[in-house]
């Protein structure tokens, strides 16, 4: 997931016989599954729940052109440079649909951009782990993008109208992303040198506990997820995805003739899942807290992209004044 | 100088397939022509349409969520404006 532990604001589940009118008939209306647009009603913290999450969810897609960036220009070759480069437009457009869709909540971009760069606004743990060798790219598409497919694809279904839309447009992109992923894998365990079978193993190593924690924290006892889960901004719960996840990426990991680096993952006919070990939480909130391997990487060159674009930014502005003003001039002078 | 000032623009893309522009999206930009070419990076990365339309968001008017009853209820009652509401014989039924 994308979005990971939003703040609801809400320390416990309000009941209806506590909610004034507005919020009943706004519960009525999502029970209905009639989605929320942005001139309706909507109780405050739902609001600023949305914001938090979707330009977390924002924040993330801009953050995650990074660790994919710095393989562009050592792709093997020209065709993966090509494909490579456009997941990370993808990745790009996907941030500025979710931007739009925060916006019509009434915050500026600006103000979120401000809030990512100093820190203030979180972004998804997994883009604070390095990206070192080229099997790193087919397990960030396959796995990364995988379980954020997950995710999304619920997430199509969210309360918000404009929320919702975005994911829609999004999912229809994505897949694109997981199946060159999984394809660059498959050539390389197919096609490649004992060294690059190797590779693919590290990269799956690295990668796969991250993945998991990409859903948040376990269910219980997160008062943030019931919340979600009523305001039906979350569809699913993070431990219900995650298992979805596993389910359906063991056997794409078997044909690729790999393992997960988990001794307690195995089929369990009962319940017709997937058993895994477990998570190092630890791990994760130490990520979270900005403390992964590269958290201070990822934040300045994000800012100092941002600040190597401000001469962009005023000549194009600088020129639409210049344009406005002939315009003005020509029209005094008819 | 800042971005903020920006004024937005609501994106329309008419599809290949000869329907009329549908919204989007929206996109920042300084003027109409900067909007046009963001819009055109932003939604048609995949071949999606044929021609483009940016308006701004504030030359929008709409109808108020207070007003969809006023509006919109009237013709849910009218249900003899759909073709279904006439039963006819099973030999002419797929007039």
């Amino acid at each position: 997931m994308y979005a990971q532990m939003v703040d609801t604001g809400v320390k416990s589940l309000k009941h209806r016989s506590e909610m004034s009118a507005d919020e009943q008939a706004f519960m009525a209306r999502i029970d209905n599954e009639s989605k929320i647009e942005p001139q309706d009603w909507m109780p405050d913290a739902y609001r600023k729940t949305l914001v938090r999450q979707i330009s977390q969810h924002a924040h993330s897609e801009i953050i995650g052109m990074q660790p994919e960036g710095n393989w562009l220009t050592r792709a093997p070759t020209i065709k993966r440079k090509l494909q490579l480069a456009a997941k990370i437009q993808d990745e790009c457009g996907h941030g500025q649909y979710l931007y739009s869709a925060a916006e019509t909540l009434g915050v500026g971009r600006d103000q979120l951009l401000d809030q990512l760069h100093t820190g203030k606004a979180k972004y998804s743990s997994i883009f604070n782990y390095p990206t070192l060798n080229w099997a790193d790219m087919g397990a960030v598409g396959w796995l990364v993008d995988g379980a954020a497919i997950v995710n999304q694809v619920v997430l199509q279904r969210t309360s918000y109208g404009p929320y919702s839309r975005a994911m829609i447009r999004i999912c229809k992109e994505e897949s694109f992303h997981q199946r060159q992923g999984y394809e660059i894998l498959l050539t390389m365990m197919q096609k490649g040198t004992p060294a690059q079978k190797d590779m693919v193993q590290d990269a799956i190593n690295r990668f796969w506990w991250p993945s998991l924690m990409m859903f948040g924290p376990n269910d219980d006892a997160s008062t943030n997820s019931a919340q979600s889960l009523a305001w039906k901004i979350k569809r699913k719960s993070n431990d219900e995805l995650r298992q979805m996840f596993i389910d359906q990426t063991v056997p794409q990991l078997e044909v690729l003739g790999c393992t997960a680096p988990d001794p307690d993952l195995q089929w369990n006919p009962e319940t017709g899942h997937y058993d895994f070990g477990e998570i190092d939480w630890s791990e994760f909130f130490n990520v979270i807290k900005g403390n992964g391997p590269c958290n201070k990487q990822r934040l300045e060159k994000k800012v100092k992209a941002h600040e190597n674009g401000t001469w962009v930014r005023d000549a194009a502005q600088a020129y639409a004044t210049k344009q406005q003003a002939g315009a003005a001039t020509k029209k005094e002078a008819s | 100088m800042s971005t903020a000032d920006w004024p937005l623009f609501e994106v329309f893309i008419r599809s290949r397939h000869g329907l009329s522009h549908k919204h989007v999206g929206s996109v920042h930009a300084v003027d109409a022509t900067s909007a046009l070419e963001n819009a055109r990076e932003l939604y048609t990365r995949r071949n999606e349409g044929t021609s483009i339309w940016v308006v701004p968001s504030n030359a929008i008017s709409a109808s108020a969520p207070e007003q969809k009853d006023a509006l919109f209820s009237s013709p849910v009652e009218k249900i003899y404006r759909h073709p279904s509401f006439y039963k006819l014989p099973a030999e002419v039924d797929k007039m």
